[in-house]
């Protein structure tokens, strides 16, 4: 039977979807953190920025169709958090938007800031855009101070549901510890990602070495945190509903998800064990290069269990810590059962999407990224 | 009382994206079509001229669709980040077609444009043709999603108000897409983005026939160009022509508003300017009747009559009947646990008024009434400029096809001119459509005062500034960018 419920998870479930393909496709954040540490010379740092310049594309739209998705399915996450969070969801924006333009402008005549400008926003947006996304995600376990009253509509003078509590509007998230974690635990994932990527992309061994290098380091910070966030998640207060969808705070509510919910516990632990066999025979075989196919699925899948571990199972996946009852749950902020059901049906298309992207991926990637390859044909 | 700082700031910013966002896509849309139908000439024929002729106005093509994505991106977060009662209100009927326009169009113009641009040694030829075409037509399917969310804010239709979850609600999918408003604003948007990929390639060829360099490329490319242009044109006044059509039947405060009509009645008259008119023109436009009757916007503020009898009630009864309409939803929320029949009897109210629950947030009637002298004005610069490029664009391939164009320096310098003029064209264009709308976010049903988001005046100027910042970083870097490879030239003398 395809119920209402059914249907407000299925959808949460597509979000998980795009959330984990959305964190995958950071690579190309993660390799252009990487422009300037690991690519020494003209040649390296123009192979890095054409090859992640091959996907970017795909990177940002997947970050809109996110976008759209949320929207479409839970259109009080979407008035609550970014019309809340302002200034998180802003920032994040604006370095998309100099990435938009950096790839075509950084070596083009007349650019006007030159070469190394455009790059620093590439690098730039690298950092912070996964940084900032993986704190917004935080901010999913820890809560925000926000409240909801959809009464407001009757008040002539005031008719705002959503409200923040505080001027800084988002920005106070880095008060928290863990969102800061989370954050920097995105940020070292994606740039594992992003040196796995061009290992298997780009034809030149010795920027494979230094982005082996770079990876070393760059997965030791991902480890160590990874292990913090684990132990925070297990041992922390969740937020959970009961039956009549009140909000209570459960102590180790994620922990009893994952228990509770074995399937995700499962593809948590295959997606961190992708990640980690990905990372590790990079490390350990030189001439093993497609680590990035074993660590991008394990991203997905780790993260799409995250995504299940704070929405489903009766919790509240965005918290209000200002007033637990406006806490955002799958049933209280989701589009209406007609419209999921109308998008359940569009939804069928995203595997032909994805199959499609991933054919013309074959067929332009067939042979690793050459500077005689850039010389030759176009290029950024 | 929402700040009117907050709503005029957070409407200048949305103006601000959006007007920006529209100088970089209709050239995508339009160059889309003209360099795909060159590549297919090349195809066809196997003539290397034509696969240059094409990488020439790829590579252009490319600089523009940059920026493009970066404007649409704060476009679509914008809903949330400024609108934010708009998002939850309607969020269940607007989000869908956003969604829908990523999954279907975005990441066909993202796999295809990667494709086109560097694929030409890895795909075959035929391949590459079908990419080529495939972000052609990803780019005019994003348009009609996104288009469909603005039909339906001009005129919402397949939806019902759920006073329980409070917001509109959708019960008809297809009303929504087939919503006749949609299907002209498509038409109207998209062609009119090849008017701009057609000004825009005969003005930069006919720069180098003024300069006398590249002859047979800018004459090869001007006769494509002229052909979509002209094609786009004449689809451009259709569409436009029904606009006006629906605006008189679902929006006459705008239409009233674009022309500047106070007054109105049968055989009304248009204006060409002020003081000059052709009668009962307006009639037969918006109504394609002599006889029809088209309402002034004081008509609409005090109510008035059509011929056939039916009674349009004035603003003053709106608002009243919105208002109850508001008060009923807050007893009806208030009610609906302690009383049952009370919230009923509320409900009842409701829904006989919901037609107008927007109009309660309204204070007096002259909020009613959109920026005249802007719309006015806005209205006689789109339609006079675009019958002026059609003009141009006839001359040019007239001139082109008797082999005497090259020489024909003051219309090559017109062609050159137009490039500008059709940006205005397209701005003035959107401002008639939007500011025309005004109050309102939802026709009738939400106005702009009750839609936006609560942060500080601060915040808004803050981030509007910070955009006006970067936008015009980035179209001065593009205009320079597009003048240097311009004058470098295609690859072919």
């Amino acid at each position: 039977m395809i119920t209402y419920d059914f249907l407000q998870h299925y959808w949460w479930f597509l979000i998980a979807l795009l959330g984990g393909l959305l964190v995958f496709l950071l690579f190309v954040q993660g390799g252009n953190a990487l422009i300037f540490l690991a690519g020494k010379s003209e040649d390296e740092r123009q192979l890095i920025v054409n090859s992640t310049g091959r996907k970017w594309e795909l990177t940002f739209t997947t970050l809109v169709t996110f976008g759209g998705a949320f929207f479409a399915s839970f259109p009080l996450f979407y008035s609550t958090s970014f019309g809340g969070a302002y200034w998180v969801w802003i920032l994040i924006l604006v370095t998309f938007v100099f990435q938009a333009v950096s790839y075509e402008f950084q070596s083009k005549a007349g650019n006007l800031l030159g070469k190394n400008t455009f790059r620093a926003f590439l690098t730039l947006n690298g950092c912070l855009a996964p940084l900032l996304i993986g704190a917004a995600v935080g901010t999913f376990f820890t809560g925000s101070d926000f409240t909801v009253n959809k009464s407001a509509v009757g008040d002539i003078a005031s008719p705002v549901i959503s409200r923040w509590g505080n001027a800084w509007h988002g920005l106070e998230a880095v008060a928290n510890p863990f969102n800061v974690e989370f954050g920097l635990l995105v940020m070292f994932l994606a740039i594992s990602l992003g040196a796995l990527y061009l290992i298997n992309n780009v034809e030149s061994s010795k920027l494979a070495s230094q982005l082996r290098r770079a990876l070393t380091v760059s997965f030791l910070a991902f480890l160590v945190l990874f292990l913090v966030v684990c132990y925070h998640l297990i041992t922390m207060e969740g937020f959970a509903v009961d039956a009549s969808g009140r909000v209570f705070m459960e102590q180790g509510k994620y922990f009893t998800n994952l228990l509770q919910m074995p399937l995700v516990l499962v593809l948590l632990l295959v997606g961190a064990v992708l990640i980690v066999v990905g990372v590790v025979m990079t490390l350990w075989r030189k001439d093993f290069r497609r680590g990035i196919w074993l660590a991008g699925p394990g991203t997905t899948l780790a993260v799409m269990a995250l995504f299940m571990v704070v929405g489903y199972n009766n919790t509240a996946y965005y918290p209000s810590v200002a007033d637990l009852q406006s806490s955002l749950t799958l049933a209280n902020s989701s589009s209406s059962e007609f419209t999921l059901r109308t998008m359940a049906v569009v939804s069928l298309i995203i595997p032909f999407v994805v199959a499609y992207i991933a054919y013309f991926w074959r067929q332009m990637d067939k042979k690793s990224l050459t500077t005689d390859e850039l010389n030759s044909g176009e290029k950024y | 009382m929402v700040e009117t700082a907050l709503v005029n700031w957070s409407r200048l910013q949305f103006a601000l994206t959006a007007g920006y966002h529209w100088l970089f896509v209709p050239l995508t849309l339009g160059l889309a079509v003209i360099m795909a139908t060159m590549e297919t000439i090349y195809v066809k024929t196997g003539d290397e001229f034509w696969k240059k002729v094409a990488k020439f106005w790829m590579k252009l093509f490319a600089i523009n669709f940059a920026v493009g994505i970066a404007t649409g991106i704060i476009l679509e977060f914008e809903f949330g980040t400024n609108w934010s009662n708009y998002s939850w209100f309607v969020g269940d009927i607007f989000g869908a077609p956003l969604a829908i326009e990523g999954i279907f169009a975005f990441f066909m113009e993202a796999t295809f444009f990667a494709v086109m641009f560097f694929g030409w040694e890895k795909v075959s030829k035929r391949f590459h043709l079908a990419a080529t075409w495939f972000t052609a037509i990803g780019a005019a399917i994003s348009a009609v999603w996104i288009l469909i969310a603005n039909a339906w804010m001009q005129h919402p239709v397949g939806m019902e108000f759920n006073p329980d979850t409070v917001r509109h609600e959708m019960v008809d999918f297809w009303a929504l897409v087939l919503n006749p408003v949609a299907i002209s604003k498509f038409f109207h948007s998209v062609f009119s983005g090849w008017m701009t990929g057609a000004v825009f390639v005969i003005g930069v060829s006919s720069w180098y026939l003024l300069k006398g360099r590249q002859k047979r490329f800018a004459l090869a490319s001007i006769r494509v160009a002229a052909i979509v242009g002209i094609i786009g044109t004449f689809a451009v006044m259709l569409s436009g022509d029904s606009s006006g059509v629906h605006a008189a039947k679902y929006q006459p405060m705008k239409l009233a508003a674009a022309e500047g009509l106070k007054d109105g009645g049968t055989c009304a008259p248009f204006s060409i300017v002020p003081g000059v008119e052709i009668p009962a023109m307006l009639s037969i436009l918006a109504t394609h009747d002599i006889d029809g009757y088209v309402p002034g916007i004081n008509n609409i503020l005090d109510g008035y009559t059509t011929p056939d009898g039916v009674y349009h009630i004035s603003a003053d009864e709106k608002i009243e009947r919105g208002r109850s309409a508001i008060e009923a939803f807050a007893k009806y929320r208030e009610l609906k646990d302690s009383d049952p029949e009370a919230a009923a009897v509320a409900r009842k109210t409701l829904d006989e008024n919901i037609d107008y629950f927007g109009y309660g947030y309204i204070g007096s009637k002259q909020e009613l009434v959109p920026p005249v002298p802007l719309v006015y004005w806005a209205f006689r610069v789109m339609v006079g400029v675009g019958g002026l490029l059609l003009l141009i664009m006839v001359a040019v391939l007239w001139f082109e096809y008797k082999n005497r164009l090259a020489g024909m320096r003051w219309l090559l310098w017109a062609a050159l001119l137009s490039v500008p003029l059709v940006y205005l064209a397209g701005q003035a264009g959107w401002i008639v459509a939007e500011v025309g709308r005004q109050p309102w976010v939802i026709d009738g049903l939400l106005p702009v005062s009750a839609a936006v988001s609560s942060v500080s005046v601060a915040a808004v100027k803050t981030t509007f500034w910070l955009f006006v910042a970067i936008f015009t970083l980035f179209l001065a870097i593009e205009v320079r960018i597009m003048i240097k490879a311009v004058k470098q030239g295609p690859d072919i003398e």
